[in-house]
Order: C-alpha cells, then structure tokens, then sequence
C-alpha cells in the first residue's frame, strides 16, 4: 500500500447525512470481478442530476470529499471505497463514519478523517463560497487546512501508523503465524467444519 | 467485576492480545462466502502466491447474483454470469465447498449457515457481508467484513480488531398478537437511529427475547448492522439447542454434551457491566413500517407520514424532506393509505420458513389485490422444500402471488427482480435507501404478516385491518 503522509486536493462540500454506500456505489456496479475501474459508478444515481456537485467544475477534480454524519452506512462493500478512491479521492472528512466503512477505508490507504460537525460546517461554508478551495490534510500532524481555516482531526493511531507506513494487514498478521498455529491446536474438538481438513 | 457474552466469545477467540496501539488478534471459527464480495479477494491471494489458510472452516454459496426463475439455465445477464462462474473457478482452485445455484443446499448465505448447523454458540463468523450479524442469534460473535478483511480471513483464519463497546437492548414484556420481531427490531432502530449502535455488539436481553423462537431471533440480529451495530448477539439457552440438535453438523454424542456445557457457560455474568443500555417496552408496540429512505425513518403503521415543518433540527428537518421527496409521500397522509405496487416477502431478515408461515397464514382463502404483485424468494432451497412439504407454496400462488426459487432477490436487485422508477414496495428486506430495491423504487421496510396484508388490502396494513 502507498504511504499517506499529506495530501493537498480540491476540497468538495457534500451537504448530506447517511450517506449509505447504496448511495456510493449502487448494487448494480457490484457484478465486476475486478478491483479498479469503479470511476464511474461513484455517487451513479446522484451524478444523474446535473446540479450534483461532482458534475460542477471545478468539484469534478476533487480529491477532499467533506460529507455529513454517518457516511458509509449500510452495506460492507468496499468497492464504496474503491470507488472514491478510482474517482480520485485520498480523504473523506465527516463526523462520524460507519464501522466497516472505516476499516476497508484504511485498509485502502483512503483517509476517513473524523472531525467535529461544526468544523465540517466551517468547512462546507469556505468551499461553498471559494469552489476550487484546495484542502490540505496531514497525516502527521493530524490537521485540515484551508486558506486560514486548520482544524484537527481524529483517526485511531493503529490506522494512522500503518497508513503512515503503507504497511498492508496480512503480512503484518502472517508475522503471528506462531500464535495461529498455537491458537488452532486449543481448539474444542466440538467445534464444526464445512468438510475434511486437509491433510498436511 | 464479570464479563458479557460479547466479551466471552472475544476472550476465547483471542490469537494475540494486541499492545498499545495494536489491535487483537482474532480467530474465525466460520466463515462464510458468497459471490460479491469474494472475487477480488481471490484475486489478491492469488497475486500474493497465498492458499486458503482453513477450507475446512470455510463455506460459500451463490446468492446476490441468481435470478430466482429460469434457475436450469445460464444466468441471462453476462456480468452476473461472470461473477457466479468467477465464484466457482475460485473455490475449484482453492479447495472451498460451494453450493451452486441448483444445489439442494444453496441459499442466502445467513439462512444456509444455521440451518446446516454449522452457526453454533460461542464461535465467531464472519462474512464479506454487512447481514453476517444474523448469525449473533445463536450467541456466535458475527458481523461483516470488507473484501480486503475476506482476504484477510482466507489467508491467516484470523482478523486484527479492536474490541467493541457492548450495549444490552432489554426488551421486555409480550409481544400482542400481530406484533413481530421485525417490529421490535425497527423500533429499537428508530429509538437509537441509523449510528446509535455505532461501534457497539447490541446483546438482546430480557423476556420478550427469551420467547422468541430462533427465526424471529435472527431477524432482530439480522438488522443490527441498520442501528450502525457490528453485531447483535443473544445469549444461548434450550430454545437455541433445540433448533441445533440434529442438523447436519451440529455436534452429536458426547460433543453435544460438551458443547451445550459450553453453552450454557455463554452468558452475560450478573456483575457485567454494559457500556451502554437501552430498553424497549414490548407490551406497547405495534406493528411498524418505514417512511422514508433510512430503516432508522420508521413509526407505528397507525401513525401519519411526518412533517417536516414540525422539526426543529434543521439537518434532520432536511433529511425528512428529502426522504418524503424520493418517496413521494405527503406529510401527514395517514400510512395506512399509502398504495403499494408490489410486495416482496423474502431476504436474509425474513425469508426463513416461519417468516413464510405466518405470511401464509393471513394469505389463505384471501387473494392478493388486483393492482398489486407479490413475489414470495424463500431464503433457501432447503426452506423452499419445506414450504412445498407443508403447501404453502399453494396458498401463495391461489392468492396470486409468485413463487420463486431461493437467494437475495428484491432485498438489493442485482438480479433482474427489481422495482422500476417510482414503484412502490412493501418489503420483508432491511434496507430502504434510495434505489436499493432497482433505481428510482420506493420502498418500506414491514413484516411478513404485515406484507401480507398490505399484498391484500393494497395499501399498508397489519393483519387486524382484514
């Protein structure tokens, strides 16, 4: 996974709550088999609308996406995150974010920031009335910025290492490959399984 | 100071104990596989020259993709047939069991994991699906992953997390006649809205709980994931041993006496303490529909479509403006005038053989109305048999109705059973959000018995209208 220190985009204020991630990628864009290529299926219902913001330049270059609480509600899927991040985003900024929605972020190295809803209502009013605002977030520092507005924010310290380092989870799981296998022969042997285990 | 259930089964699953910032490291005793979530999953094992760790604990059945007519031939749309045929290819290649569209065990991943009794007390499940939390009814921590998390899984058998917050939702009292899980469960979400179980495993406790069977159990759990909760849990007691003995793979002979002597031990400690509660009267509810675009937007069906005039919060005065918006609905229409255009009875909520029961209970001798149409997805192959078994399937198709063949079906619409812009559902699912149920449908979230009066009457209805 590529290391996320800063990153500096075009910020794009999204004045909804619940943002669900039927709403970020509908169902119908779930069939592919592939992990990239999800552009165009980001918010597709909403960008039917001409007025959405993603259709207004210069949002349409966004890289900050600035939503209300809750976003990522509902379905596990990650192509919701894959679909930000193929679109262009690095950073979501809300008030509070769904669990799974969270997780997959930062296990794609996109930054769900939490911060206060009055700074993303600060927030929305700068990039409301300056469009093309560009925000700067950094991952170090743990701060937003944009022309004079900086504001903190908040993301657990495990993410924000293993997104600092860009390590990926597996292989960070497979150095406990010892605890596993120790794990596994405690095991209840009334425990259940789908078939024969194979013979090692 | 004693433990709770959730904390039980974390305990007992702990690989690692994370330190300072890490996270636990978990075990998976189950998990669960279908084709929507997996297909990049396999892809990343196989870039990285990874096996799947245990085969053994892991199953997988095609369920999101299928059409439910026409189940003997090629799935029509090309890109549902390449998941599906993806799906296969990748459990060939690394050793996985599959139930295929056709096979007699096949079905909505959260109906086929308990009734093949591989769900059991105690362990933990997992699923590239945010409705795993329905198998947290029979005391098994379960939630949903995302596709990276899958990998996770396939590759180690484990998962890195950090512990939850716990949150008993004591429900006590009777439920009156009429009045079903699915009820209690839309309330308790409307109670604590669409983020109130945000980071918590909900426990259901209490004597409403204690008198459900296993089905209305799994619905509440089911839908834990739409008040924001990882997971819903109940604890074990002889109405979940019951529903296990027997099945393909619970345990028999002395595994059985050990494992219910575990069981047992599966439950909160008198001294535990919860970080938060919350408690629902179960005397006083009535059924319950959703009117907006949220399963948190839901009131009691002899309730009216809201005002958004009469809110004072400006983002939830907006949010009901939007929602009656898409919905089309008007404030203050009385709900039970509100017309539907279909009725779906089905999904990993209530597609389970009591769910069908009691929807044909109110459909015998009646007929669907006119306008309207009814499509009946069991949730399993194996529930569709046994609806065959008892006749109900003749009592759906002699009120009109539809009877298909398993798997998720309307609940989500990436199969061709969808609404089509406008139209307006009764459904059995757990997600009314915009263009959930096919692009531009308006859909409210009710009951099977509910749905089965609304497919009657032709507006929403609870049974006592007829």
């Amino acid at each position: 996974m590529e290391p996320f220190t800063t990153h500096t985009g075009i910020g794009v204020p999204l004045r909804r709550s619940n943002v669900d991630t039927d709403q970020i990628i509908p169902a119908v864009y779930l069939k592919r088999v592939a992990r990239t290529g999800f552009e165009d299926a980001l918010f597709a219902a909403w960008r039917a609308d001409e007025d959405f913001i993603l259709n207004v330049e210069p949002f349409n270059r966004g890289s900050v996406l600035v939503a209300g609480p809750d976003f990522g509600t509902g379905s596990s899927r990650e192509h919701a995150v894959w679909a930000l991040k193929d679109y262009g985003f690095r950073v979501v900024i809300s008030s509070r974010f769904a669990d799974i929605f969270r997780g997959n972020a930062g296990k794609q190295g996109l930054l769900a920031a939490r911060c206060e809803q009055s700074d993303v209502e600060l927030l929305w009013k700068l990039l409301e009335s300056e469009p093309g605002t560009e925000v700067t977030v950094d991952l170090e520092a743990r701060t937003v910025s944009a022309k004079e507005l900086t504001i903190g924010f908040e993301v657990d310290e495990y993410t924000r290492w293993r997104l600092l380092e860009g390590f990926d989870d597996i292989g960070l799981t497979m150095r406990s490959e010892d605890s596993i296998d120790a794990f596994e022969r405690t095991r209840p042997g009334f425990l259940p399984t789908t078939q024969p285990a194979p013979t090692v | 100071m004693g433990s709770t259930l959730a904390e039980k089964v974390w305990n007992e699953h702990l690989v690692r104990r994370g330190e300072g910032d890490e996270p636990d490291l978990l075990y998976i005793d189950l998990h669960l596989v279908h084709e929507v979530t997996s297909p990049q999953a396999f892809e990343g094992l196989r870039l990285a020259d990874r096996a799947v760790r245990r085969p053994d604990l892991t199953l997988a059945t095609e369920d999101h993709n299928v059409p439910t007519e026409g189940v003997e031939l090629p799935i029509a749309d090309p890109v549902s047939r390449t998941q599906v045929e993806t799906l296969r290819k990748n459990c060939a290649d690394f050793g996985v069991r599959l139930h295929p569209m056709g096979d007699a065990e096949q079905g909505i991943v959260h109906v086929v994991g308990p009734q093949l009794g591989l769900t059991q007390p105690g362990t933990t499940v997992v699923c590239g699906d945010s409705h795993t939390s329905t198998h947290g009814a029979f005391g098994a921590l379960a939630f949903g992953i995302g596709t990276s998390e899958v990998e996770h899984v396939l590759a180690t058998q484990t998962l890195p997390l950090r512990p939850f917050r716990t949150m008993a939702v004591n429900i006590e009292g009777t439920l009156r006649p009429g009045v079903t899980s699915k009820d209690v469960i839309l309330a308790v979400i409307s109670k604590i809205g669409t983020g109130g179980g945000q980071g918590y495993v909900l426990e259901y406790r209490g004597s409403a709980v204690e008198s459900m069977t296993m089905e209305a159990r799994m619905t509440m759990c089911n839908m834990s994931i739409e008040a924001g909760a990882r997971a819903g849990m109940i604890a074990p007691d002889e109405t979940t041993f019951e529903y296990l003995k027997g099945r393909s793979h619970a345990p028999s002979g002395a595994d059985w006496d050990a494992a219910v002597e575990h069981w047992k031990s599966l439950r909160t400690d008198s001294d535990a303490v919860y970080d938060a509660e919350v408690t629902i009267d179960a005397d006083s509810l009535t059924p319950f529909v959703t009117w907006g675009t949220n399963p948190g937007q839901g009131l009691p069906l002899g309730e009216r479509v809201p005002d958004p005039e009469s809110i004072a919060d400006e983002e939830s005065r907006a949010a009901t403006e939007k929602a009656l918006e898409y919905m089309g609905l008007r404030a203050g229409t009385p709900l039970r005038d509100v017309a539907v255009d279909t009725v779906f009875l089905g999904s990993c909520t209530n597609g389970r053989i009591e769910d069908l029961r009691s929807a044909a209970g109110i459909l015998r001798d009646r007929r669907v109305a006119d306008d309207v149409r009814m499509l009946v997805v069991p949730g399993s192959m194996r529930v569709r048999e046994q609806a065959e078994e008892e006749g109900l399937h003749e009592v759906f198709e002699a009120a009109g109705a539809e009877w298909r063949q398993a798997g998720c079906s309307m609940c989500l619409g990436m199969n061709p059973d969808q609404l089509t812009p406008g139209e307006r559902s009764a459904s059995t699912s757990n997600r009314n959000f915009e263009g959930r149920q096919g692009k531009g449908g308006r859909t409210h979230l009710v009951s099977p018995v509910v749905a089965a009066a609304t497919a009657v009457r032709g507006t929403l209805s609870s049974p006592e209208d007829l």
